[in-house]
């Protein structure tokens, strides 16, 4: 039963953020501004004000603050959500281990946006793979709709008794955050049946004190590292039912760790994380009317990386074309390193080609895809890949002498 | 020992957890050099030691070997020795 198409609008990626946020009745919301995460907290601030969300909205001064401010939430037994971007993300990294090994249930948005130096407005993945080794959850979406479901997804993940860890919800700037787009909201009555109130199992008073984050030693903290990472990897068949359901309920459906678009006969698959994603479908459709058998996977869950279902996904392809916007200086493409480490034990490995596209905010066109897949063909011919990371588009006329190769 | 999942634990007061096992060297009191002035109780900031009758003792189950004590007596009486590890 779905009673999803009644509360079609059309809206900006950053309200029906901020709308799945206020349906998920935070108690508590830290804030500290930065483009582009502004428009999200701004709207926020205004259900607050008008008397539609009742939290205590808390402007901090820094986004350590910020995130400091959302671990005390959460230990004292509060839904507590915020967001960030950028330098804002990276501020808040410390701490973000800290939830994560305290195995606090949080959610936060990360407006991607890149890393300075230099200081560029554009969105990348740089500033929330940073993030990737702390134990937080990470997913990317693809679209407005997708951000909403997403965020309610994610509190439920959060607080689900077997994950206990903070998620974040990856938004690429702009491209998402300022899109006006049609999205159908839920009614609060359908919200609360589908994420009911947080149920802490312990919280702090001051009648039953506890110690968060409590010295360990040479006995005890690889025991603990290893119960963080055994909750990381439960939590992939946890985000897996908590989409099912949701589709079960609301028929919204956006891929559990991952989604697949038109792979079953195909000779290259595109993966790819992000609004980068929905360009790829466009391009798989105009390339098949080419004859060109070409597919796309999504990566929604980053971390925990789908190593499984990628694995199956792409046994079959013999080339995959890693589409990517964070970059591991000194090695390659975070995202194709990932996605080769999780086919290294497959029974049949494919060729990858790993491919810094929408990196820096360039943008990435069709024409982009079609060189692409030009490459990936190629690889295929030649049996191998020749480069481990592909600048597309680089303007080689721009660069100083003696630099281009 | 089980492990909490994620390692809260409840805080103890300092009568479960003697603080003195941080110490790395030890205050011994000679007594015979001691003229009993009070000096050293007066300093030491962790009221290690302890006024009795006519003498002085040290409480080794908090004192962290800070060193004032032996710092501060006028007539020399109070040296530190290192802790055996």
């Amino acid at each position: 039963m779905s009673f999803h198409s009644k509360n079609m609008a059309v809206m900006e990626g950053s309200m029906a953020i901020a709308r799945a946020v206020r349906d998920a009745r935070p108690g508590v919301i830290p804030v500290y501004p930065i483009t582009p995460q502004t428009h999200i907290v701004e709207f926020l601030a205004e259900m607050v004000a008008n008397g539609e969300l009742d939290a205590q909205y808390i402007r901090v001064e820094s986004e350590f603050s910020a995130a400091s401010v959302l671990f005390g939430a959460a230990a004292a037994g509060v839904r507590a959500y915020t967001a960030s971007a950028s330098q804002g993300l990276a501020l808040m990294t410390e701490v973000i281990f800290s939830l994560a090994g305290s195995r606090l249930p949080v959610v936060l948005t990360g407006c991607n946006r890149q890393l300075s130096s230099p200081i560029s407005l554009q969105p990348d993945h740089q500033d929330t793979v940073l993030l990737r080794d702390s134990g937080i959850i990470e997913l990317y979406v693809e679209s407005a709709q997708e951000a909403y479901d997403t965020h309610l997804q994610a509190f439920k993940i959060a607080e689900h008794p077997a994950v206990r860890l903070p998620v974040l919800v990856c938004v690429d700037g702009y491209v998402l955050t300022h899109v006006f787009e049609p999205v159908s909201t839920l009614y609060q009555e359908q919200v609360n049946a589908f994420l009911p109130p947080y149920q802490p199992q312990e919280y702090l008073t001051p009648e039953n004190p506890l110690i968060y984050g409590a010295y360990t030693d040479d006995q005890t903290a690889l025991e603990m590292h290893y119960l963080t990472y055994q909750a990381t990897l439960r939590a992939k068949s946890v985000i897996e039912c908590v989409a099912r359901e949701y589709e079960s309920l609301f028929g919204q459906y956006h891929g559990g760790l991952i989604d697949t678009y038109r792979l079953d006969d195909a000779e290259v698959a595109l993966v790819a994380m992000g609004s980068m994603v929905s360009t790829l479908r466009e391009a798989v459709d105009r390339l098949r009317r080419q004859g060109r058998r070409v597919g796309l996977v999504k990566v929604r869950s980053y971390r925990p990386f789908p190593t499984e279902a990628l694995r199956d996904a792409l046994a079959k392809v013999p080339a995959v074309a890693v589409l990517e916007k964070s970059l591991s200086r000194g090695f390659q493409g975070v995202l194709s390193a990932d996605v080769k480490a999780a086919l290294y034990h497959a029974a049949r490995r494919p060729l990858v080609l790993g491919l810094m596209a929408g990196y820096g905010g360039r943008e990435m066109t069709l024409g982009t895809v079609d060189e692409v897949v030009a490459r990936a063909y190629q690889a295929v011919g030649q049996g191998c890949v020749e480069e481990d990371c592909v600048f597309l588009n680089l303007r080689k006329e721009i660069l100083p002498e003696g630099i281009a190769q | 020992m089980k492990l909490h999942y994620a390692f809260l634990v409840r805080p103890r007061t300092s009568l479960d957890s003697k603080t003195g096992t941080w110490r790395l060297s030890r205050p011994v009191l000679d007594k015979s050099k001691c003229s009993r002035c009070g000096i050293c109780e007066l300093y030491c900031p962790d009221v290690c030691i302890v006024a009795a009758s006519d003498d002085y003792a040290i409480d080794y189950d908090y004192c962290k070997g800070c060193g004032i004590c032996a710092h501060e007596c006028p007539t020399g009486a109070i040296e530190m020795i290192p802790e055996e590890m």
